[in-house]
């Protein structure tokens, strides 16, 4: 019997309609876990670096974890991967809601769809019984409104649909997948979606998924529900509304967005509003926001509530989430918070990115207003901001006008319009929409998280460690004092000896070295997490969060039947790591893509960033050029990932690590 | 028939508190997998959520006795807006809907308190207290509990009728 996982992947091939429930190696999981470790295995031994995003061999993957199903709290992300027509290199945008369970009951631990459909079609997966479905009567309708339809033509009020709308349909790079109350919005899986010609995936499952020692992992899990509880009458004390508690974000508890609004920059990331949130504003958006909110929701097995269904005025129902009630609003600047719950509807239904859709459209603002696009591109386009955005996003999603260019994204649609549009493409890393952040001083930390990881975006590699220094001794001891969730003692010490300002802050404390060691326990919990699929907001997303390194492995032990340390669990996740590290350097990167935007913060120090790239590259065991050693991936038992690397050329001779060394020296 | 002085046990529910998150089906199911806690499935839970996201629709119910009849005409009910089929309201496994029947054998499952348990475990499980556990004595009619067993063979006279039942039991019985 198999625990926790399933043992079966579902495989279509769309070209050929044919269907197989693949058995999985038991090994798999043992190397890899599960989620994005065992997705990035798929895609290295079936993907080959030739393959572009839209050809019929890129792979789209839809991966549950291994807790989901069980009962672990707050496990229900559904991870989708594939080649992004944005980026190039290996996706992997998240959702929650609904769908892992649903198809972990359903007896599958993944779905891998290759090739393409010839017709629009959607996938019904009820147990055993897996049909592909005709789909050319939900062309055109809403990713929201489809879920519903074809819960209505299934007659089966328990399917979960993950779905796409018109901007996956028509390819658009930021297109999303949306499911319930959730959407895998990054890096445009909708897309991949799109151009297989898959607008909807259906599941329902009655099936049941095993425990090992399942007494043993309840008395675990009682430990994390206490400290669940715990930390939502404790909120933590000395910093910002939105990270003193757990969940992600919970934006739509939250009404005070003084900190959202002024510390992040509006328009197409360019001017922050440091006096925005006036008492006015402040009376205004609690009100809007309270009068749309008709329900407080959930994902699966959630005891948190970071989504909301929305019912405002006359928008059709929908579900919102994170802080997308703001990204349309800022890009526009549009002062007034309807605005916010009217868009996202819209973007909801068409299936677009919340973070680079907004960014998207104000670029294109920007560029009419800077007289590269012309009244001809704005042909019809209302004068204000509001209308403005409306017509821009049903552009950009039906591909029509200028929206054909817009539907790729800031970076491409730049090259694509030309005449000086690139200075105007500023705010993305390896071709994507960065948060709208705009700061004065290099954060040493957060250059190295915007750099190097393999999510792209920003939004999810943050976390256990605090955004900022606390300027009070007093209060940084007391944080501390009560700290279980770190991975080692020293970073007490790291962190109570981090001043605002004077000699021991940004950017030069932390210190390069002490950089790497916190970056790398960010990315190493946020690795578990996404190989478990367990919300970020439980664990690796927040200041002090009920899922850490030290009770993992006792779930992941107990639930799965395999005995697994502190120490085996960071090799796996390191493992897994370093293989889609090497995936990406196999697709093309390299050191010349890890930096931010040049105007990311005002003051740069060009030095210290090549020293602090240098120093956790070596960290990490990658060799100058951001490719992991022959000795790394021996540590790892990824001998065939060296093997192949160095086939391809991608060693030159041993003369990456040799730099290397010398700037250590 | 003499009257007694009964426990009566139930979970009074306030839908409006749920956030949908489905916790009371995962902790029912876990709990009651033989053997305890060694597997999950909410389609084996006796409690379940009817859910109509967009019509803000969250409703808790938790299963009652088996009710051999399909029932004829079925309305729907406008609440505050929100548009309810009759269904869903109904605690009883029946032969017109899958909901509180084991997925396995097709058999009635029914909500037993978490016998031996201090309260049902779905109640201390909601975090958002949707679920809330009420004791109260009443008098009744003094009468056989019908079992978990018994509920059970009455189904299946429903389905394959009285006389292949007993015929079968008494096979089963000679095997033995």
């Amino acid at each position: 019997m198999r625990y926790a996982e399933t043992g079966y992947n579902l495989e279509i091939d769309l070209a050929t309609g044919n269907i197989e429930r693949v058995e999985t190696d038991p090994k798999m999981m043992e190397l890899h876990l599960g989620g994005l470790g065992t997705a990035v295995k798929l895609h290295w031994d079936r993907v080959p670096p030739e393959t572009k995003p839209f050809d019929p061999g890129n792979l789209l993957i839809f991966s549950t974890g291994l807790f989901n199903g069980t009962p672990a709290y707050s496990a229900n992300r559904t991870i989708v991967s594939f080649i992004s027509p944005q980026t190039g290199l290996l996706a992997y945008p998240m959702m929650g809601g609904f769908f892992s369970s649903e198809l972990k009951y359903a007896g599958y631990d993944k779905i891998i769809f290759r090739n393409k459909s010839p017709e629009w079609v959607y996938i019904w997966i009820h147990n055993n019984k897996v049909e592909i479905r005709d789909a050319t009567h939900l062309v055109g309708k809403g990713a929201v409104e489809t879920q519903d339809l074809i819960r209505e033509e299934l007659k089966d009020p328990r399917a979960e649909v993950a779905a796409i709308g018109l901007a996956g349909e028509n390819r658009v790079f930021v297109a999303s997948i949306e499911q319930s109350r959730s959407s895998a919005s990054r890096g445009g899986g909708g897309a991949i979606m799109g151009d297989k010609k898959i607008k909807a995936v259906a599941v329902r499952g009655t099936g049941g998924v095993n425990l090992a020692r399942g007494p043993e992992f309840m008395a675990h899990l009682k430990e994390v529900e206490a400290y669940i509880n715990y930390r939502n009458t404790n909120p933590l004390p000395g910093v910002m509304t939105i990270l003193s508690g757990i969940g992600s974000p919970q934006e739509m508890k939250h009404y005070d967005e003084k900190w959202h609004t002024e510390s992040f920059v509006w328009g197409n990331a360019r001017r922050r509003r440091k006096d925005f949130w006036t008492k006015d504003i402040e009376e205004s958006w609690k009100k809007t926001q309270k009068e749309a909110i008709k329900r407080y929701i959930s994902c699966y097995n959630c005891p948190q509530q970071c989504g909301a269904l929305i019912g405002h005025k006359d928008t059709p129902g929908y579900m919102m989430k994170c802080f997308s009630k703001l990204t349309y609003g800022m890009a526009a600047y549009v002062d007034d918070l309807e605005f916010g719950f009217e868009i996202a509807q819209r973007a909801f239904e068409y299936g677009v990115d919340s973070f680079s859709t907004p960014q998207i459209l104000a670029f294109a603002v920007e560029l009419y207003e800077a007289g590269i696009l012309t009244d001809k591109d704005f042909e019809g386009c209302p004068s204000d901001n509001a209308g403005r955005f409306f017509w821009l996003l049903d552009r950009m999603v039906r591909r029509e006008g200028i929206g054909d260019v817009l539907a790729e994204g800031t970076y491409w649609a730049a090259r694509k319009i030309g005449k000086g549009a690139e200075k105007y493409d500023h705010n993305t890393i390896k071709k994507h929409e960065q948060m709208n952040i705009k700061l004065g001083m290099l954060d040493p930390l957060y250059f190295l998280m915007y750099s190097t990881n393999e999510k792209i975006s920003i939004t999810q590699i943050e976390g256990n460690w605090p955004q900022a220094a606390f300027p009070n001794r007093e209060d940084r001891e007391a944080f501390v004092e009560d700290w279980p969730q770190i991975p080692d003692e020293k970073f007490k010490q790291y962190f109570l000896d981090w001043e605002p300002r004077g000699e021991k802050s940004n950017p030069y404390y932390p210190t390069p070295q002490m950089c790497a060691e916190i970056v790398d326990w960010m990315e190493m919990l946020h690795n578990i997490d996404d190989a478990l699929c367990i919300c970020a907001g439980m664990a690796s997303f927040c200041l002090k969060p009920p899922y850490h390194i030290h009770n993992y492995p006792k779930l992941i032990s107990t639930a799965t039947g395999m005995d697994v340390d502190e120490a085996g669990l960071k090799k796996i996740v390191n493992r897994s790591r370093n293989l889609h590290r090497a995936y990406n350097n196999r697709l093309g990167m390299s050191r010349a893509d890890e930096k931010p935007p040049e105007d990311h913060w005002r003051r740069r120090y060009p030095e210290l960033e090549e020293e602090l790239l240098t120093t956790y590259y070596t960290y990490k065991g990658w060799n100058y050029n951001g490719i992991p050693t022959k000795e790394r991936l021996h540590e790892l038992d990824l001998d065939y990932v060296a093997q192949d690397l160095e086939k391809r050329g991608l060693y030159q001779d041993g003369k990456d690590q040799k730099e290397n060394q010398d700037n250590q020296d | 028939m003499a009257k007694i002085k009964k426990k009566i046990k139930t979970i009074r529910i306030e839908a409006d508190k749920c956030n949908g998150c489905r916790g009371c089906e995962i902790i029912c199911s876990a709990y009651h997998a033989e053997p305890k806690y060694s597997s999950v499935n909410p389609a084996k839970s006796r409690i379940h959520i009817t859910t109509h996201r967009l019509k803000n629709i969250w409703l808790p119910v938790f299963a009652g006795e088996y009710t051999p009849a399909e029932c004829m005409g079925r309305d729907t009910y406008i609440i505050d807006g929100k548009e309810y089929d009759e269904c869903s309201f109904c605690r009883a496994a029946c032969p017109s809907r899958d909901l509180f029947k084991d997925p396995d054998s097709g058999l009635p499952l029914r909500c037993d308190m978490c016998e031996g348990e201090e309260r049902p475990l779905c109640v201390d499980w909601c975090l958002n207290d949707v679920l809330i556990y009420e004791e109260r004595e009443e008098e009744v009619e003094e009468q056989v509990e019908m079992a978990d067993v018994q509920a059970g063979v009455e189904s299946l006279i429903d389905k394959f009728g009285l006389e292949k039942i007993v015929n079968t039991v008494a096979r089963l019985a000679q095997k033995d």
